[in-house]
């Protein structure tokens, strides 16, 4: 079989913890066609993720270690993998299902007259045949769905799911790529990259614990006990669209609809009703809490567990008791 | 300058999702259908840009002949012409065969800037923006939380995890909108009126050069092999505080605790 290949996300070559869960899915369905699996980095620092990949059983890192990468919008990682896939050969590519490597993966279709499936939430192998389960309508639903014949497929995979395993693994062939941007790739230039201090906080979008505030916090201030509850779980920050409308908060901490969907092993809401709207995006979390004042809040509908109260008495004491049960 | 608006029917949010039995799509007959959420911020945007810089803008829905109310709606924020692709041989189709469709209603327009939202509500995918853009050759600015057009030149700020990052390319180019670019304001009366009788063009997929075998549910590369309702959460717990925050913070920790989160 061909090389099962996993484009990497990583932060200056630290890779993020998609990328890990993807190779650790790759490891499995490869090891069930006797395929290799076969990493590929693009950007500055990615060389360096090589270690790290191979803990977690790459074979084999294509890499473009290179600044130019990240000059350019989108195409200098969709030409870097137009080339993995001509040098090997390989039929199908596991890629994180987020914004920025979505565009990745739509250009990549185009170009390789391949089919592309987005926010995978498992994979298995059915007679060789890739089979992709997503949910969809908010995570009312699930499908399992597939590329047809032989074309090449591009898997996105939703963050968080699946769990991460180390192996011991051997050392990782290296396999440097030669890249010479197209004049297209050129036209779209990225002038500045604007980073908003998160200090030590994961991202909403693929931590493992999200604590998410709504209209019930009253005003922005109430981003700021979240914020404290959320760091002393090693928890990302979300927000109801009302909250994000208000301009308690940014945008791109907005969970629903219209926003991120996250499926974090926990998902605690404070002062959010839970519409549906909101719903969508959090749903399929695997163990969800809310804290609310009104008892009737459709989000207890969905709550493992529900704490009806006033969340600027409980989340206090919660936090207190998280630390003080940390020492 | 000119800009098209690309729009899509879905579903509403809040009511059921029938999927078809048969194959595996939405069964759209049985749902309540409207104009998704996220083209109020491009359309939002567009009409800013006509007050700005006298656009002219033209709405591009593809979707069957009762999706018409949708391209009414749209219009009725003041938009200034639209065009419909519809054809039975486009039901059922894929991302890529949807953006496709777009691409090719788009060869026959003119424009300047392609203006959509960066996920639909319904299928999330949020991969039809890139796609059409390379369809058509052309740069796609997407996640576009500030926009900016200066000449020849348009700028995005990109909505990236940890801020943003400012995007530039030359026009003519696609770009795809998040909500925090602007606040959506309602259509006017005037301007529900009006849209009953803007010109709309409706084509079939013949004019516009594109053969069926092409696009459609047979002929879609992601094929949707089953699928199956979500099965019914177990109601939970539910503890009621005692207004101190003692009973709801205890219950809480002894929850995280059995849940092996503490």
């Amino acid at each position: 079989m061909s090389e099962l290949l996993v484009l990497i996300d990583h932060a200056g070559g630290a890779p993020r913890k998609v990328s890990t869960q993807m190779l650790t899915r790759a490891r499995v369905l490869a090891a069930a066609t006797v395929s290799p699996v076969s990493a590929v980095g693009v950007g500055a620092g990615a060389a360096r993720t090589a270690d790290r990949l191979g803990q977690f059983g790459a074979q084999k890192l294509y890499v473009w270690d290179s600044e130019e990468a990240t000059r350019y919008v989108t195409l200098p990682v969709v030409e870097a993998l137009q080339q993995v896939f001509e040098r090997s050969g390989a039929r199908r590519l596991l890629f994180p299902s987020t914004n920025f490597h979505k565009d990745v993966a739509a250009r990549l279709a185009v170009r390789l007259g391949a089919g592309i499936i987005t926010d995978a939430s498992d994979l298995q192998l059915s007679d060789g045949d890739m089979i992709v389960s997503k949910d969809v309508f908010g995570g009312a639903t699930i499908t399992r769905s597939h590329v047809r014949g032989d074309r090449p497929a591009l898997i996105g995979v939703k963050p968080n799911a699946f769990a991460a395993e180390e192996v011991a693994g051997g050392p990782v062939e290296v396999v440097d790529l030669d890249v010479a941007l197209s004049d297209e790739a050129r036209r779209s230039r990225v002038v500045e990259v604007v980073a908003q201090a998160a200090g030590d906080r994961p991202d909403v979008g693929e931590a493992s614990i999200v604590v998410a505030g709504g209209r019930g916090l009253g005003d922005a201030s109430g981003f700021e006990l979240i914020g404290e509850l959320a760091d002393v779980l090693g928890a990302g920050v979300g927000a109801s669209r009302a909250a994000a409308d208000a301009g308690w908060i940014p945008h791109r901490h907005q969970i629903g609809q219209t926003g991120k969907t996250v499926a974090p092993q926990l998902y605690i809401g404070a002062g959010i009703s839970g519409a549906i709207q909101h719903r969508a995006g959090m749903q399929t979390s695997q163990l969800i809490v809310a804290i609310n004042k009104d008892p009737e809040a459709p989000i207890f509908q969905i709550a493992d567990l529900g704490v009806v109260g006033d969340l600027y008495k409980v989340v206090p004491r919660l936090i207190e008791e998280i630390r003080r049960r940390q020492g | 300058m000119k800009v098209i608006v690309p729009v899509k029917r879905v579903p509403d949010t809040a009511g059921d999702k029938p999927l078809d039995p048969h194959d595996g799509t939405l069964d759209r007959d049985r749902v309540e259908m409207v104009l998704c959420p996220m083209n109020e911020y491009s359309i939002e945007e567009a009409v800013r840009l006509k007050e700005q810089h006298g656009a002219e803008v033209r709405v591009l829905l593809v979707g069957p002949q009762s999706a018409q109310s949708v391209v009414r709606k749209a219009l009725s924020y003041g938009l200034d012409s639209a065009v419909q692709i519809s054809d039975d041989a486009i039901a059922g189709s894929d991302a890529i065969a949807t953006a496709k469709v777009i691409a090719a209603a788009l060869r026959q327009e003119e424009f300047d800037l392609i203006l959509m939202g960066a996920q639909a509500t319904d299928a999330r995918t949020s991969i039809v923006p890139a796609a059409v853009a390379e369809l058509l050759g052309l740069p796609a600015l997407t996640y576009a939380r500030r926009l900016q057009i200066d000449g020849d030149r348009v700028t995005v700020d990109r909505e990236s995890d940890e801020g943003w990052d400012v995007v530039e390319s030359t026009l003519p180019a696609v770009v795809s909108v998040v909500e925090a670019i602007n606040e959506p304001r309602y259509p006017s009366f005037k301007g529900i009126m009006a849209a009953k009788s803007k010109p709309l063009d409706v084509k079939q997929l013949s004019e516009l050069g594109l053969d069926a075998s092409e696009v459609g549910l047979a002929h879609s590369w992601a094929e949707v092999l089953d699928f199956e309702p979500r099965p019914p959460k177990e109601p939970g717990r539910q503890v009621h505080d005692d207004g101190t925050g003692e009973v709801g913070a205890q219950a809480l920790v002894d929850w995280l605790v059995e849940h092996k989160i503490l």
